[in-house]
């Protein structure tokens, strides 16, 4: 047995590191703080998945106790999805069943058949898809603009009252949403805006500017003023310095912040289900309001989510690392 | 007792070799000096003696124990930080008794040892306050304290006076200083200040690019530099090197007719050295040179910078060498002007230039 | 180039009067030193010249006109910063070049190439122009910093403690380097440092700072030999002068605490209590000398040594060239150079004889 403390960990260490960090005891405890950490994810995970194989399953296979895990995949939960169907009268029965055997049916017609119904249009779900892209991706760019604006002032100027301001802002996100639904409504429907593109839009743009806001300007003081100053010394106006030096160097908090913005705006429920019906609507309330057409159709739902859960992984997955800086902005000062 | 000794220590970041394999003895209450240029791995070096960083290859003893792998905390040395990393929800006396707290000392000894440390770095009034109020020097006494409390073998100190401003430094380190002297702990001290080298150290190990380029007292590496990188480094300004070529006993420097006699003695084992090559180095200080209107060398003045007690004379021999020679203040010269000087014998020293090594000659045994 | 003058500038931060009521004039072609502790106001003062900070009262005024309306650009300074003045992502050809390119200037790339590189040649940067800034040492990169305020021939050179963050060895070449550009140039420089040497090696002028006021201006030798206050006179020479309370017994000086009675110079009549400074380098070791002390320390530094003497409660630095064989605890004679003593009120802000 080699003893750690006599001989060390029987390797030339060329990592910067402490000497306890690689003793064998270290290493062991690291490895297993490794292992729970994984299993904690895969736990946490577990909805996912659950979700992920619901929308694979047949009704059958949801309903059934104990859950099946290994099952025959099925397309019915998307074909649920994206279609509004009708049952199939009685009298039509045999015809669909013929034209089934006869591969007259495509595959959505078919997987519909075997539930009793037959297609008649595509169903909203993928207008709400496009309302929710609309609606989150411009109150993104929005927010984020303004709050770019908005930071730097607050970083760089004397802005009268500027801490009183400053708190005024953060105090907006302390408000449950809830509970200003109901003025909103009104002074929406005053203004023509329920059920608008444009109302929702600028709903979030409003409420997304006090976190672009704050997280901006933890970003902007970052960047050492004198980079400014100099090209001011050097004849470069306001303008141009913003755009020639700050902007570069703001790019990985301007990425964080359009993350979490993103994030608020695209799942955002209770705003959109008080304020849209049916033009505007977005996909959040419209998945939940799946329920009751028939029973409840989870593969649906869970095909739904799955869905609307696509875009945002994929920008998160995209800007991920500028997420981590994000997350740890401004907690050490050189 | 505290003996530290380095064996082939040695530290590799990926392929970057940090400290290349190191040699060194530190002997018992010694005051020695790592000194070098930034990223010399005289910092490395001491992380690693603290066990706050790994090593590569190699073993550190102390007190002829192995404690290359032992836990930081179980080597009974104590490591002050350049930025103090005092506690700041702290106050001054918790911040010295936590060392002592943490090892389970008991409260009546905790005091006790509190009570003499704050004397002897007379911060006693200082015991109740935070240490975000107090200045950078009361800060670094505070953290000198915290040391101090345990007791160590050893102390190892990376740059403690760096964030001071010039003047406090001069008088924390006269300060530390005289702790060591009262205290004789085995101290190393890692500075990129050849002042403050030359100041505190009993001996001075002179790092660069990873290797010990000498290890020696403050006259040694001031007046027998092992090579042209010592001679440089230590001094302010460093020694004046300049190129030439040895002709006829005598070292002919580029330039305006410039030939500098070399001594008789010096003759054999210059030949001996530079083994049929006729390149030389001859390196002398700025206190070497003086202004004479029958000087042998000549230059015109670049520059003049005024020292309060001296002034120092920078004198351009030719289009690359420059020579900084120190003389009385009261002396004004102007720009451009033509000046001469003589060297002084005994201080002249001579380098290989392909191999950077200082030349030597036999000592005459008294 | 231009002279630069301060009239009664007064600037106030929120809990803090930065600066109060300065006033100095800096020549064209001069280099000038402002030199101060930390805190003492000297970076403020040099972004009140730029126009980076607003002053509250006062006027600065170059060649004979106020420019207090000015902005900074329109001012025509060049600034170095003590750090983060190089853009890291940028070349250094391109750093050099940025201020050129600025809008205000209407200069065509070809021209800019020159003037670039001319002021590379200068700086002995020409080989590192294609190279990223982030790939350079600390020398290098300071040395890029003053090669972007050189590049743009100003009226006058603001320098913010350019040298403090390099390495001393590094320190030392460049201030040598520097000081021989500005002389060749001549250019009108105003450099801030809290580095008394720098002060006193490069600067034709210096004016002492201290918590936002002017205390003494003058030439380095007016500072060091004529010091108006103890403050200054501590500020300059290292090692620090020795500042001791004395008083007058039987017709000497008498330094409190101690056994050193030092004989009246001429023309000296200072109160009964007052401070009495000497510098270290006018405490000299001899056989035959008037005073005695213990070693108590020992600072060798090659070229000269540092000795600690203490007599009773009081320790004196002496200064002397070269090596020493003196050991600590030894007994130490020495003179005192009469002639070279200051006097000083007990407040340490005045000096008397």
């Amino acid at each position: 047995m080699s003893n750690f403390r006599e001989d060390g960990p029987g390797y030339p260490v060329t990592e910067a590191t402490r000497v306890d960090k690689v003793s064998p005891e270290s290493r062991i405890l690291g490895k297993m703080r490794a292992l729970i950490v994984a299993i904690i994810a895969i736990v946490m995970l577990i909805p996912v998945f659950v979700m992920i194989m619901t929308s694979f399953k047949a009704r059958s296979d949801i309903v059934s106790v104990p859950p099946t895990v290994v099952f025959k995949p099925s397309l019915e939960g998307f074909v649920f999805l994206f279609t509004e169907r009708a049952v199939v009268a009685k009298a039509r029965q045999a015809d669909f069943k013929a034209a089934a055997e006869t591969g007259e049916l495509n595959i959505i017609e078919r997987v519909a058949f075997e539930a009793g119904q037959e297609v008649t249009g595509p169903s909203d779900y993928v207008t709400r898809l496009k309302n929710s892209l609309i609606i989150a991706g411009l109150s993104t760019i929005f927010s984020v603009s303004l709050g770019l604006f908005a930071a730097y002032a607050f970083s760089r100027f004397d802005v009268l009252g500027k801490d009183d301001l400053l708190f005024f802002i953060l105090s907006t996100r302390m408000l449950p949403a809830v509970v200003v639904t109901i003025p909103l409504f009104l002074m929406f429907r005053q203004l023509n805006l329920n059920d608008t593109h444009i109302g929702m839009v600028l709903l979030y743009t409003v409420f997304n500017l006090s976190l672009a806001t704050w997280l901006l300007k933890g970003f902007i003081d970052e960047i050492p003023i004198e980079y400014e100053e100099a090209a001011l010394v050097d004849g470069y106006s306001r303008w141009q310095t913003f755009h020639k030096i700050v902007l570069p160097q703001a790019v990985t908090g301007i990425a964080a912040t359009t993350v979490f913005c993103l994030i608020f705006a695209w799942n955002e429920y209770a705003f959109a289900l008080m304020l849209t019906s049916e033009n505007a609507r977005t996909a959040p309330p419209s998945i939940a309001t799946m329920l009751g057409r028939g029973g409840i159709e989870w593969s649906a739902i869970a095909a739904g989510s799955l869905g609307f859960l696509i875009p945002v992984v994929i920008v998160v997955f995209a800007l991920r690392n500028y997420l981590l800086r994000g997350v740890t902005f401004g907690a050490v000062r050189k | 007792m505290a003996e530290i000794e380095l064996k082939k220590v040695e530290k590799q970041f990926g392929d970057f070799h940090a400290v290349k394999p190191l040699d060194l003895k530190i002997n018992d209450g010694e005051f020695i000096v790592l000194l070098g240029p930034s990223g010399c791995g005289k910092t490395t070096t001491l992380r690693m003696i603290s066990g706050l960083e790994t090593v590569s290859g190699g073993d550190i003893l102390l007190d002829e124990r192995k404690i290359t792998w032992l836990h930081p905390s179980e080597r009974d040395i104590a490591f002050v930080f350049q930025l103090y990393a005092l506690y700041p929800h702290l106050s001054v006396r918790q911040n010295i008794a936590f060392p002592l707290q943490a090892e389970g000392e008991s409260r009546d000894l905790i005091n006790k040892r509190v009570d003499e440390v704050v004397d002897v770095l007379r911060i006693r009034h200082l015991l109740n306050a935070r240490p975000g109020k107090l200045s950078g020097g009361d800060q670094q006494r505070v953290a000198l304290a915290r040391a101090l409390v345990r007791r160590p073998k050893a102390f190892l100190m990376d740059e403690p006076l760096g964030a001071l401003d010039a003047d406090f430094r001069e008088s924390m380190r006269a300060e530390i200083k005289q702790l060591h002297i009262d205290q004789h702990a085995t101290t190393v001290y890692v500075t990129h200040d050849q002042i403050e080298a030359m100041a505190m150290g009993d001996r001075i190990v002179v790092m660069s690019e990873a290797v010990l380029q000498q290890a020696g007292s403050p006259e040694e590496v001031y007046y027998k530099p092992a090579n042209l990188f010592v001679a440089n480094f230590i001094g302010s300004p460093g020694m004046n090197l300049i190129n030439g070529k040895i002709s006829e006993g005598k070292v002919v420097m580029p330039g305006i007719d410039n030939r500098y006699t070399i001594p008789n003695d010096w003759l054999d084992p210059l030949h001996e050295d530079l083994n049929g090559s006729t390149d030389l180095i001859i390196g002398f200080r700025p206190e070497c040179a003086h202004l004479s209107t029958e000087g042998d060398l000549v230059g015109t003045v670049y520059a003049v910078d005024l020292h309060g007690a001296y002034t120092m004379l920078h004198i351009n021999m030719n289009e690359h060498d420059i020579v900084h020679i120190r003389e009385d203040r009261m002396v004004k010269h102007a720009l451009g002007e033509n000046v001469r000087f003589n060297l002084d014998k005994d201080m002249v020293r001579y380098f290989n230039p392909k191999t950077e090594n200082a030349i030597y000659r036999r000592e005459v045994v008294q | 180039m231009s002279d630069v003058e301060l009239r009664k500038i007064t600037k106030e931060f929120p809990r803090v009067k930065a600066l109060d009521d300065v006033s100095f004039d800096v020549k064209d072609g001069e280099f000038f030193v402002l030199l101060g502790p930390t805190g003492a106001g000297k970076t403020t003062t040099l972004r009140v010249i730029a126009g980076l900070t607003k002053q509250e009262e006062g006027s600065v005024i170059f060649d004979g006109d106020p420019v207090d309306e000015l902005t900074p650009a329109d001012r025509d300074v060049a600034f170095v910063f003590q750090q983060y003045s190089l853009y890291p992502t940028m070349s250094v050809y391109d750093n050099l070049a940025f201020p050129l390119r600025s809008p205000m200037r209407n200069l065509d790339e070809a021209e800019i190439k020159r003037m670039v590189e001319q002021a590379a040649e200068i700086l002995r940067i020409s080989p590192l122009l294609e190279r990223k800034c982030a790939h350079l040492s600390g020398g290098e990169m300071q040395r890029v910093s003053l090669g972007r305020a050189l590049v743009r021939e100003p009226r006058i050179y603001l320098m913010d403690e350019p040298l403090s963050n390099l390495d001393a060895k590094l320190r030392e070449a460049l201030r040598v380097e520097l000081q021989h550009i500005q002389k060749t140039q001549a250019s009108t420089t105003l450099f801030v440092t809290h580095d008394q040497i720098e002060a006193l090696t490069m600067a034709d002028r210096i004016a002492v700072l201290d918590r936002g006021r002017i205390i003494q201006i003058g030439t380095p030798d007016d500072i060091y030999d004529r010091p108006a206050t103890t403050f200054v006179a501590q500020l300059v020479g290292t090692p620090r002068i020795n500042l001791v309370k004395a008083g007058r017994e039987n017709g000497r000086l008498s330094v409190k605490d101690s056994s050193l009675h030092i004989s009246l110079p001429r023309g000296w009549d200072p109160p009964s209590e007052f401070l009495l400074g000497i510098r270290p380098e006018d405490i000299k070791p001899d056989n035959e000398g008037e005073f005695e002390g213990v070693l108590t320390l020992l600072e060798p530094l090659g070229v000269e040594t540092i000795l600690h003497l203490t007599s009773g409660e009081q320790t004196l630095l002496s200064l002397i060239p070269g090596m020493t064989s003196f050991k600590i605890g030894e007994t130490i004679k020495f003179n005192i150079t009469q002639e070279r003593l200051y006097c000083f009120n007990t407040d340490g802000n005045s000096l008397l004889c």
